[in-house]
């Protein structure tokens, strides 16, 4: 503690001493057969009072890490600490657990976390997971510190706050869940916040609104914050400085305008051209790849665009009037209660050769499109033509036989892969099964499909969980071209992925597109990589498509109300726009359930342009 | 609310219902189950048998026997046993049941506390001594028979150290009415509640310890710790709550299935006179009058203790109030 008095003495008389200040961070983790893995590595760094400084890198660079040993909410039976971390006068690696929990945890620093959906207690009322927070380090009467619980919902701006307090999780959205967890932070009126990748999961228009909200309560509060990201735009919006991090090491760090104008490290280069920006296509014909920077010299080479321009004539596969609707049951006898109209009358056609991208919000129907499309859900109606073949009429073996032309990648490539399968035996499986050719000719065809998605084939034998998160999504694109489709469905295929390897995997995509003319149909809640690999957009919202049309008519001339809304929720990585404020309204997510008796109005497309079609009547936003 | 409690109902006379009617089919389809046979004693000539089967309705077709065996037993309360001539059936149960009722109720609330005592401070020791030495008992408890257990009891209570100054107190074998010595009642039950409980304090505070081992992965724990609570709290009301639940859905099952007559083992060497030992000696004698009361008289708690434990889960866990 001798070393910290002077530092008290000095944080009196001068508005500059940090509030948080790391030096020579080191943590370990004890691995596999009582090793100890280093991961994270003589890290040091201050934060000013007031000031935001954001930590950014790719998963396993060790940012949450960091931020969990501040807090030393890291199992200390399997971790390691060493360094100083200074934080509002203590030496936090010095305390121990009752000191932490006076002087520290919900009293200094507060933290906030990535996944809000399960960050709250779900048997809890919100309000009384609030008032836990305030009477844990303030003891007072009850009914202050409802009053007090009810003042912090309306700071974070939760509507109706008053009669919100008692409800419980999950009848909140995402968005509001984590306006909650800012509430419950905010409790202690903490010097220092900690938010881990706060909007990582939310959708863009809700994570416009939570930076917002940010924003304004460290003004309102002159909090320091440390803001953990793997977002270039967010970073550029939220963070007044920057640390890169790296394999555990800060590798550069500095003024974030700085380290955007004039990035010193290779990394930080190859970072921030893997980031897709929105508008960065403005003028381009065609999807053009993400430059691909040399690691070594931090040298971008040109993006380069596709070769050909898809058919016009007749579509590969046309989409008229597909309604896909849930029963939701209960009450007595478990009777229908009501309908989820989750896809409601949608009709689009993919031409060969040529991306469509379907946008929208979680929720909005965009998934389920997808699967309805090749009949995974059995409960749909309208037409779904392929070629000249109507899927929805064929009878079962028909239908199996024609899934080999529409394949899907997934979102999520571990969960889609079965643990037990070498990654060979899964992708020879579909070849066989659809009678292609024999085991020999389905390995020599996986082996050279491996190395198109830049893989060993010698790497066949192995299992799905010896892979890191991009190279088993490219084993999913393997599979999915090892019988020949003609369309594949991507469903926020590089959505979980890192941004140098989300470029990656986008420029496979383009480059497979190019060799095969194959379609695309690119489900994604992420418009800055639409931007890139679509040639049309189709928007969605509350189940149906309000907005359909080229790419650039779609980005450059949005009609629809809520196209507009969600262009404008994009964060953009230029840290010139920090201090705007999107002021937009807060809304919650809302769910298309119907009553039973509900009938769908028929909707009328206006076309704006020649093939740009916007929903002209009834759509609210 | 009350269309919950409506639907519970209707459930259970459904499931009493298919109870009963297989419980009678498969009497029927028994090879020497003849009941006007059994009914008219060994050796008992042709036309005594005939006339039985005449009396006792039993040449009438199965459904309308089926009906008058309901309407006997729950309507004119008069349905009588097969096997012992006169012996009704009702008051046969009645007088068997508040001895099961005593002893699995006793040992009911000895297993809750004590696996959930057991689960709590196992969990929060991971790893260290209490948690090996409470886990390695638990399994000792889960892998002794009951019934061993209940005579080793014995031998030592009731026999070796009997008349020692610690178990002289201990009355014999035995079941004693609450409602005459109240004392006597808790005296004579002691050794059958713990013989009963052990098993499932065993259980139990193995699942609870793996529960609560599993809830501190979650994301809300961590935010819980982060929030500042003391690990005391974390432990009790954040991860225990949410850890209880698979604990009182067991409870739900072991406590009916118990009272509907399993606690047979127990039953019969304590030599306590509970509906166990009653259905045991109804099946010895293929007696289907016994045998469909009693099996109807377990479904029944069987029913009512999931409803109850239904309504339990609601009242831990909000989210299941939503369907």
């Amino acid at each position: 503690m001798t070393a910290i008095q002077p530092m008290d003495g000095r944080a009196a008389a001068t508005r500059e001493a940090p509030i948080l200040s790391i030096r020579g961070l080191g943590v370990s983790f004890l691995g596999a057969r009582g090793r100890w893995n280093r991961v994270v590595e003589g890290l040091s760094f201050d934060i000013a009072a007031g000031e935001t400084v954001a930590l950014v890198g790719e998963s396993g660079s060790g940012k949450s890490v960091t931020a969990m040993s501040v807090m030393r909410l890291l199992d200390p039976a399997t971790s390691r600490i060493e360094g100083q971390v200074t934080l509002d006068g203590h030496a936090v690696l010095d305390l121990d657990e009752a000191g932490m929990i006076r002087h520290i945890r919900g009293q200094a620093a507060a933290m906030i976390f990535q996944e809000p959906m399960t960050s709250l207690h779900p048997i809890y009322r919100v309000g009384d997971q609030i008032i836990e927070a305030l009477t844990s380090h303030r003891p007072m009467p009850k009914a202050q510190a409802r009053a007090e619980a009810v003042a912090l919902l309306e700071r974070v701006r939760i509507p109706n706050a008053a009669a919100r307090i008692d409800d419980y999780p999950h009848a909140f959205s995402g968005g509001m869940r984590q306006r909650v967890m800012i509430a419950m932070a905010l409790a202690s009126r903490p010097q220092l916040l900690i938010a881990d990748e706060p909007t990582t999961a939310l959708d863009v228009t809700v994570q416009g609104e939570i930076l917002d909200l940010l924003k304004d309560l460290q003004a309102e509060y002159g909090m320091a914050m440390l803001f953990i990201t793997h977002d270039m735009g967010v970073v550029a919006e939220m963070a007044d400085r920057t640390v890169v991090m790296y394999r555990g090491r800060a590798i550069e760090q500095g003024a974030t305008a700085e380290i955007f104008a004039r990035p010193r490290e290779a990394y930080t280069r190859a970072l921030l051209a893997s980031v897709p920006v929105l508008g960065s296509m403005r003028g381009e014909p065609s999807p053009l790849r993400f430059p691909i920077v040399d690691l070594q010299t931090g040298i971008a080479g040109p993006a380069l665009p596709l070769s050909g321009t898809p058919g016009r004539d007749t579509p590969l596969l046309d989409v008229r009037g597909l309604v896909t609707r849930f029963d939701v049951r209960g009450g007595l006898f478990n009777r229908r209660v009501a309908r989820v109209h989750a896809v409601e009358d949608v009709s689009f056609s993919i031409f060969p050769g040529e991306t469509l991208s379907l946008v929208g919000e979680s929720g909005c129907g965009k998934s389920t499109t997808g699967k309805s499309i090749i009949r995974l859900n059995d409960r749909s109606q309208g037409s779904v033509r392929l070629g000249q073949e109507d899927l929805f009429s064929l009878p079962p073996e028909a239908l199996r036989r024609r899934r080999r032309d529409i394949q899907m990648i997934p979102q999520d490539p571990l969960a889609s892969m079965n643990p037990r399968m070498t990654v060979g035996a899964a992708l020879v499986e579909p070849f066989r099964e659809h009678g292609l050719g024999t085991t020999a000719k389905g390995g020599a065809k996986a082996a050279q499909l491996m190395e198109q998605v830049g893989l060993s084939p010698a790497m066949l034998d192995r299992y799905p969980h010896e892979f890191s998160g991009g190279q088993r999504q490219r084993i999913c694109i393997a599979r999915a071209l090892m019988l020949d489709p003609r369309l594949i469905i991507a469903d926020e295929s590089v959505s979980a992925l890192d941004v140098s390897v989300k470029a990656q995997v986008v420029n496979l995509l383009l480059d497979i597109q190019d060799r095969t003319g194959i379609s695309y149909l690119f489900i994604s809640h992420d418009i800055a990589v639409v931007e890139r690999i679509s040639h049309r957009i189709a928007v969605m919202y509350l189940g149906e498509i309000v907005e359909i049309g080229p790419r650039n008519e779609i980005l450059e001339r949005p009609q629809h109300p809520y196209t507009q809304r969600l262009i404008g929720a994009v964060t953009v990585p230029d840290p010139a726009r920090r201090h705007l404020r999107r002021n937009q309204q807060i809304h919650e997510l809302r769910t298309p359930v119907r009553p039973l008796d509900y009938l769908p109005p028929a909707r009328r497309y206006a076309e704006v342009s020649p093939g740009h079609l916007v929903s002209v009547d009834g759509t609210a936003s | 609310m009350l269309a919950i409690v409506l639907g519970r109902i209707l459930r259970m006379v459904v499931v009493m219902f298919g109870i009963s009617v297989v419980t009678f089919a498969i009497f029927f389809a028994t090879p020497a189950s003849d009941p006007a046979a059994r009914i008219a004693g060994r050796n008992a000539a042709p036309e005594t048998v005939e006339a039985v089967r005449k009396d006792f309705g039993l040449d009438r077709p199965l459904p309308v026997q089926y009906a008058l065996m309901m309407k006997r037993l729950f309507i004119t309360r008069d349905l009588t046993s097969f096997a012992n001539r006169g012996q009704k059936i009702i008051p046969a149960i009645a007088n068997a049941a508040p001895a099961t009722l005593s002893l699995v109720t006793g040992a009911a609330i000895l297993w809750m506390l004590g696996g959930i005592a057991a689960g709590i401070i196992a969990a929060a020791t991971k790893g260290r001594w209490p948690d090996k030495i409470l886990m390695g008992l638990s399994m000792a408890a889960v892998a002794m028979p009951v019934f061993w257990v209940g005579e080793m009891v014995n031998l030592v209570t009731q026999s070796r150290f009997h008349d020692t100054w610690a178990f002289s107190w201990v009355p014999p074998l035995g079941y004693a009415a609450l409602s005459q010595d109240p004392w006597l009642w808790f005296k004579s039950l002691v050794f059958p509640w713990l013989t009963l409980a052990l098993l499932n304090i065993g259980l139990y505070g193995r699942v609870l310890r793996t529960g609560i081992v599993e809830t501190y992965q979650e994301d809300f724990i961590r935010t819980a710790r982060a929030k500042g609570l003391p690990a005391r709290k974390v432990l009790l009301k954040h991860a225990t709550r949410s850890a209880i639940i698979p604990i009182v859905i067991m409870f739900g099952m072991d406590f009916g299935v118990l009272v509907g007559g399993a606690a047979v083992l127990t039953e019969v060497v304590f030599g306590i006179n509970g509906v166990g030992r009653l259905t045991y000696q109804a099946l010895k004698v293929l007696d289907l009058p016994m045998i469909m009361a009693t099996v109807l008289y377990a479904s029944f708690f069987v029913v009512i203790a999931n409803a109850v434990v239904d309504m339990l889960c609601l009242a831990i866990d909000p989210r299941m109030r939503r369907a």
